[in-house]
């Protein structure tokens, strides 16, 4: 179930592999030719950083602009509850730097910029000795940025915006950031995982990627395990493996579980009973109108409360938008007071109508896809949770969390 | 061709004058920003469409041609 290839290798409690010991397992950095596109096309290869985008197909846009652009490699992971890219950036720096290198010269980039989170010390700390281990000149003449601890920080535009003018509020779509416009060279960001992922299908080809993978899903994917488990953590699993599956690798519940969230904070509650079975991989979860997101599950107990936690969330939310949009700020500021007043068991009535409304409303309404996301949660929430927001005694304040 | 309402979600400031003058096609939520019917502008309100994107004092406002998917 456990199927090591990213975090395959060396015992993880010794640390960051050092650039020999990388290249004496994995053999040197591959060459870039038709050849990679092809593979990593065929691989099926999606976006590890929430999004699940075909890999293939925004190297073609990039390309097809006229490359020139930089590549950021996407290690932000502004996700309270994600662990991943900073696991795998601490863990095997050189792995996410082979996939940079051969990303950056399959859409000729001009320049490699690593992004990380800037209260991430390891992941910084283990990137930059890496780089100062390597030759290639892109990464000699590379830079690392380093991405505010907001939760926008990390989505791609609110990247590209940080190296244009300093400020990592995402801009308005269209143009993407893979497609470059006004005044703006096509730039390709890619999460750390996707890079790593690129790093060994160059090596061993697309029908090895797709040689895992479980109930017709490809490859391997890390996700991090949160909640009432007894190990909590980074896992790589094969992709459509289950949820009871995970939770199993971690270790099994501390408690009753009641409830899952799946995909983070811009995922989707999932009463336990329904979320069983559920295959953890992007596109099977989006047929079901679910998200992986990124990778993040997390078990929620009988002694916590779904509507608590939700009204948390959504506080969380409202205050991490970028204020850009009147829709978001006000929208979420509103959703989260509401269900913070339902959580307290001070409801107005009309409050479970409103959030209701607002939450279909605010949707498709802002810049970027953060109103969308907290917009969802919630909704999710309002389903999982119905009885409970409907008779929610006040208790907040008062749970174990 | 036909055309389409486009917002710039960053740049409106929730002034209101868009829902003004198309009230058939946009409306302002509880907190004075506009919701946007979509799909195609009808032509017969395609001159009202054009006075609402020039009276937008931010610029956010703008119609767009679309290509009309072929009958096949």
């Amino acid at each position: 179930m456990s199927r090591l290839r990213l975090l395959s290798g060396p015992d993880l409690a010794a640390g960051s592999e050092a650039l020999n010991a990388h290249v004496q397992r994995l053999g040197p950095l591959p060459a870039v030719g038709p050849g990679l596109f092809d593979s990593v096309e065929r691989s099926g290869l999606t976006g590890r950083g929430g999004a699940a985008f075909p890999v293939a197909r925004k190297w073609r846009a990039v390309s097809a602009a006229g490359g020139g652009g930089a590549l950021i490699v996407n290690g932000a992971e502004g996700e309270p509850q994600s662990f991943k890219d900073r696991t795998l950036m601490s863990l095997r720096p050189h792995l996410v730097l082979d996939g940079a290198l051969l990303a950056a010269r399959a859409v000729r980039a001009s320049s490699v910029v690593l992004y990380i989170g800037e209260e991430h010390r390891t992941a910084q700390v283990t990137m930059a000795r890496a780089v100062a281990e390597r030759p290639e000149h892109e990464l000699r003449h590379g830079r690392v940025v380093l991405a505010p601890a907001r939760y926008v920080a990390g989505e791609s535009s609110a990247a590209v915006n940080l190296l244009n003018a300093d400020i990592a509020s995402p801009t308005t779509r269209p143009p993407s950031p893979h497609e470059g416009g006004g005044g703006r060279l096509p730039t390709l960001v890619q999460n750390v995982e996707t890079l790593a992922q690129v790093a060994l299908i160059a090596r061993y080809g697309a029908d090895w990627f797709r040689s895992a993978g479980r109930r017709g899903a490809a490859g391997t994917i890390l996700m991090t395990v949160a909640g009432a488990v007894t190990s909590p953590g980074v896992v790589e699993v094969e992709a459509g493996i289950s949820v009871r599956e995970v939770l199993e690798l971690a270790g099994g519940a501390t408690q009753q579980v009641t409830a899952v969230l799946l995909g983070g904070y811009f995922g989707s509650w999932v009463d336990a009973a329904s979320a069983w079975d559920l295959p953890l991989d992007a596109s099977m979860l989006r047929e079901r109108g679910l998200t992986l997101g990124c990778g993040v599950v997390g078990f929620l107990p009988v002694t916590s409360c779904g509507v608590c936690e939700t009204a948390r969330i959504m506080e969380y939310l409202a205050s991490e938008s970028s204020a850009q949009c009147g829709p978001c700020f006000f929208g979420l500021r509103a959703l989260a007071t509401t269900s913070g007043r339902i959580a307290q068991g001070i409801a107005d009535p009309g409050d479970l109508a409103r959030l209701e409304r607002w939450s279909r409303e605010v949707r498709g309404r802002g810049a970027c896809h953060h109103p969308d996301g907290a917009a969802g949660l919630l909704q999710s929430a309002l389903t999982a949770f119905a009885q409970e927001f409907l008779r929610h005694p006040a208790h907040l304040g008062s749970q174990v969390a | 061709m036909s055309k389409e309402l486009a917002i710039d979600r960053i740049r409106c400031d929730g002034r209101g004058m868009c829902a003004e003058l198309l009230p058939e096609l946009i409306s302002l939520d509880d907190w004075g920003y506009p919701v946007i019917a979509s799909g195609r502008v009808a032509d017969q309100l395609s001159a009202q469409a054009e006075r609402a994107v020039r009276s937008c004092p931010v610029l956010a406002l703008t119609l767009r041609s679309v290509p009309v998917p072929e009958d096949r």
